[in-house]
């Protein structure tokens, strides 16, 4: 079935995704660029997005109110798991901040899974974006066109806090260099809490955004977090731009090779990643900084 | 704990393994748990030399342990093949192959990238044998009967079977599996994979292909992974299609930092933990689902508290128990820093400066020679147009302000940073654009500013990784030596350790060494590769008065039949040693010349007063 239509709808899926993709890596990048933290558990805290906002929509019936839910439960989570415990790990080798959020990404799934069951739960976009819409040449889906325009603005959003505000200025200072922010009086710590805060409501907000389109399994973190490291790995682990593009480009590359056969899917990702590793090893709009 | 007596080690796994199934029985462990604890055990060992001991986290093992052992399902079941081993061999050799060029991607970075890159290897793998080689892996039914080995002896057939019977022939491809580790770990590799492990920067410093030695270790956890999951299909007689799943790949991981990174038997201790919590969690307990959580939690804790691990936690037990470093360190170090204090130094005394004696037919005219050397970053212009000269068996000092651009001017001229224009031979021959490795290798390092040491490792340790690069080259497999059979190894250890004064605490780990020791031992390090040109940024840096009368009496010593540049801001000190002196400033030459000369050259004790700032300004 690859005709014209079919194309520019897997355009837009790609687009979708894309966008999703994009903010969750932001949110990851943004993480590791300033804390130096990868955090293995972020496809999980995408996860606990969906569900938290899967809970507050099916007490509340409103769609609005589980977008809220989703990204502050998220935030809290992110926020309480920075204080309790990634605090302690700043200054140990990068090897176990991977192991310790890697176990607690296990924790996170397996509690929703102890809770929620491995049955799938499913979210329904809300009514003023239900059905299709026309556009002239092809039928689409709208809630998966408001996709677009929701993260589209929620990126804005984070582009407003980090180039627009001061603490976006701390926080992009802390990506050049941390001790020289700490020397300067600015509790790094504190900002670092909020990075993690911000970063992982990123990833919650994307959490309960995408639960309409894909239905909510416990692991549905964990595809997405392989893909949101081919994003950074394309992008350029840290920068911000590079996760916008990146994950447009995997995005893209996931729709239309799906439209030819879903298999290959993850081998074009991957390919792509190792081109872009061989021209450029640190990423399309990463620099040569942070190992 | 890997270096006791020879052959203890072997010798107690043996034992251990034959053991095992007259005692485990009795703890309620099955004998086909206690199978696939073999099996994990045998995937971990790869897997803990790639992690444990050289440092690299990767979460896509799954990739390699699925390849061989479908290569292996699939010759044994539908190509018919008849040997089981070689089939298995086979398998293993096609998963290295497969380490090998996927090792050429994921080790273009290191740290974090490297573990992402990983990821998505394993999560590629996974897609490819579910879907376009389907026909080859049986998609997601995996490929069923897998026959299990039999060995025909002539007079008689050895079968191996289920359960106890079968657990004979993975307990020798374990045992088999720890002998070739411990090898491996004993092996000059294995020094340079704990370099890599500690310090790769160093590591490549005192001439080691680091690259290639990390493929090396990537290689070697593959073919182990491919090993075990031949093994892992004959154990179930069926390859499952899950050996693929990254939750595989995790599982590795965990039940490594379980049991215990860099121990070998760490994976093994973790799996038995695992596997046997999973039974008891599940049967026993009726938490059915809820198993994983809770390793997950005892997972998490063990990272949070307990970094070595179960057989780390044991070992630091021990040694609390009976008291050995508490007691023993101490009493170690005070004489020493008594011998420091007092006795006068040996080789210094001999030898007054500055007319050091040069042996008779060395060879005369420059050793080094830079011309035009620039480096510019961005708009700042680091070094500008240096020319530089040293003779053979020079002693030359480098002097200059904060900022002149010494620094700088070192790593360009051991080829750390490239330089913007210009030229520089070594020896007459041309290095401008080699790399730090290569020309560590021809004769030329340094010491550096900033102590760059093995941390991890011991005095001695250190001393041997530095020496091995100029008695092996930059990169050799000689994977099965022992360290100890390599000719002159341990005399220029021994050499090095008198010549940096350190032949009193050779076992002593780097961390328990105190400032002006690591000090002595980072010059140490460049002197271990017997260089012929040997560069020194500011040797004398952070040291107390004291520190430095004994460390310029050592760098005296050092220089007898070397050529040294020493860069340092101590003036006393460098004119003392130095025969001429360079005067570096704002990234140029201002003046070149004897100490003499230098001490009463104006335009130096302008730069030095910032007379020549406010001569522009009059």
């Amino acid at each position: 079935m690859i005709n014209w239509p079919n194309f520019v709808s897997q355009l837009f899926n790609g687009l979708a995704l894309g966008a999703l993709l994009a903010l969750i890596s932001s949110g990851l990048t943004i993480i590791y660029g300033t804390l130096g933290v990868l955090n293995l558990a972020h496809g999980a805290m995408f996860m606990i997005g969906g569900y938290a906002g899967y809970v507050t929509y099916s007490y509340t019936g409103s769609f609005i109110l589980a977008v809220i839910a989703g990204s502050l439960f998220v935030m809290a989570l992110g926020v309480a798991m920075e204080r309790i415990i990634i605090r302690h790990f700043y200054h140990r080798p990068h090897e176990d901040q991977l192991l310790v959020t890697f176990g607690l990404g296990i924790c996170f799934v397996e509690i929703v899974r102890l809770i929620f069951t491995s049955q799938s739960q499913v979210v329904p976009p809300p009514a003023l974006l239900q059905g299709i819409t026309s556009l002239g040449f092809l039928f689409y889906p709208t809630y998966r066109l408001a996709v677009v325009g929701i993260v589209a603005v929620a990126l804005g959003g984070l582009f407003l806090i980090l180039y627009r505000t001061r603490l976006g200025m701390i926080v992009r200072a802390g990506i050049e260099d941390s001790v020289m922010v700490d020397s300067l009086g600015i509790n790094v710590y504190r900002v670092f809490m909020i990075v993690f805060g911000i970063g992982a409501m990123a990833a919650g907000f994307a959490g309960i955004i995408n639960a309409p389109v894909v239905s909510l399994t416990p692991g549905v973190g964990d595809d997405i977090l392989v893909e949101t490291f081919v994003v950074v790995v394309i992008g350029g682990v840290g920068s911000f731009p590079g996760a916008i593009l990146g994950g447009l480009i995997a995005g893209e590359i996931i729709s239309i090779t799906s439209m030819f056969n879903p298999g290959y899917a993850y081998v074009m990702l991957f390919a792509a990643m190792t081109l872009v590793l061989v021209l450029r090893p640190h990423g399309l709009l990463g620099t040569q900084g942070r190992e | 704990m890997l270096k006791q007596r020879p052959y203890v080690i072997e010798f107690l796994t043996a034992a251990g393994l034959v053991v095992a199934p007259f005692v485990l029985p009795w703890l309620g462990f099955a004998p086909n748990t206690v199978n696939r604890i073999l099996v994990w055990g045998l995937f971990g060992l790869g897997f803990d030399i790639l992690f444990g001991f050289t440092g690299l986290l990767s979460f896509g093992q799954s990739a390699f342990y699925g390849t061989g052992g479908f290569v292996a399902a699939y010759l044994l079941t539908r190509a018919g093949f008849p040997y089981v081993v070689l089939a298995l061999v086979i398998g293993m050799i096609a998963a290295a192959a497969t380490g090998y060029l996927i090792g050429l991607i994921a080790l273009r970075r290191t740290g974090i990238y490297f573990a992402m890159i990983t990821v998505a290897i394993a999560e590629v793998f996974f897609f490819v044998e579910f879907n376009p080689l389907s026909d080859f892996t049986g998609g997601e039914n995996g490929l069923p009967g897998v026959p299990t080995p039999s060995f025909n002896l002539g007079f008689t057939t050895l079968h191996f079977t289920t359960g106890w019977s079968l657990y004979q022939f993975l307990a020798l491809c374990y045992f088999i599996g720890v002998v070739i580790a411990l090898r491996i770990v004993r092996s000059p590799v294995g020094a340079v994979f704990s370099a890599i492990r500690d310090n790769p920067l160093r590591a490549t410093a005192v001439g080691h292909n680091i690259h290639g030695y990390k493929l090396t270790a990537f290689v070697i956890a593959a073919a182990y992974a491919g090993f075990a999951g031949g093994l892992l299909g004959v154990l179930q007689a069926f390859m499952p299609p899950d050996a693929f799943t990254f939750d595989t790949s995790g599982q590795l991981v965990m039940q490594t930092a379980i049991g215990g990174r860099g121990t070998l038997f760490g994976p093994l201790v973790g799996a038995a933990v695992w596997l046997s919590l999973q039974d008891f969690l599940q049967a026993a307990l009726g938490l059915g689902a809820a198993w994983k959580l809770v390793l997950g939690v005892v997972f998490v804790l063990l990272v949070c508290f307990l970094r070595r691990g179960i057989i780390g936690g044991l070992a630091d037990l021990c040694d609390l128990l009976t008291g050995r470093r508490d007691a023993k360190e101490p009493e170690e170090s005070e004489p020493e820093a008594i011998a420091v204090a007092t006795e006068p130094h040996a080789a210094a005394a001999a030898a007054p400066a500055p007319a050091r004696p040069r042996p008779e037919g060395s060879p005369s005219g420059p050793i080094l020679q830079a011309k035009g050397l620039t480096k510019r970053y961005g708009g700042l212009l680091a070094n500008s147009d240096i020319d530089f000269t040293v003779n053979h068996g020079e002693l030359r000092g480098i002097i200059g302000p904060n900022g002149a651009g010494k620094s700088t001017f070192f790593k360009m001229l051991t080829c750390e940073v490239h330089p913007t224009s210009g030229t520089i031979l070594f020896d007459g021959r041309d290095i401008t654009g080699m790399n730090v490795t290569d020309v560590c290798q021809l004769g030329l390092t340094k010491s550096y500013q900033v102590n760059q040491l093995f941390a991890g490792l011991t005095v001695r340790e250190n001393l041997v990784i530095a020496a091995l690069s100029g008695l092996r080259g930059k990169f050799k497999l000689d994977l099965f030596r022992s360290i100890d059979s390599i000719p002159g190894l341990s005399e220029r250890v021994q050499h090095t350790l008198e010549l940096v004064n350190l032949t009193s605490r050779p076992d002593t780990p780097v961390s328990e060494l105190a400032y002006g020791e690591k000090r002595r031992l980072e010059i140490g390090l460049a002197l271990a590769t017997s260089p012929s040109l040997l560069l020194l940024d500011e040797p004398l840096a952070g040291m107390s008065p004291r520190e430095r009368v004994e460390t310029v009496k050592l760098l005296k010593s050092i220089s007898q039949g070397r050529t040294m540049i020493i860069i340092d801001h101590d003036m006393d000190a460098l004119f003392e040693l130095a025969e001429r002196v360079t005067v570096l400033q704002e990234g140029r030459v201002l003046v070149e010349g004897t100490p003499e000369e230098i001490k009463n050259n104006s335009t130096v004790q302008e730069a030095y007063l910032g007379g020549v700032h406010g001569v522009l300004a009059a």
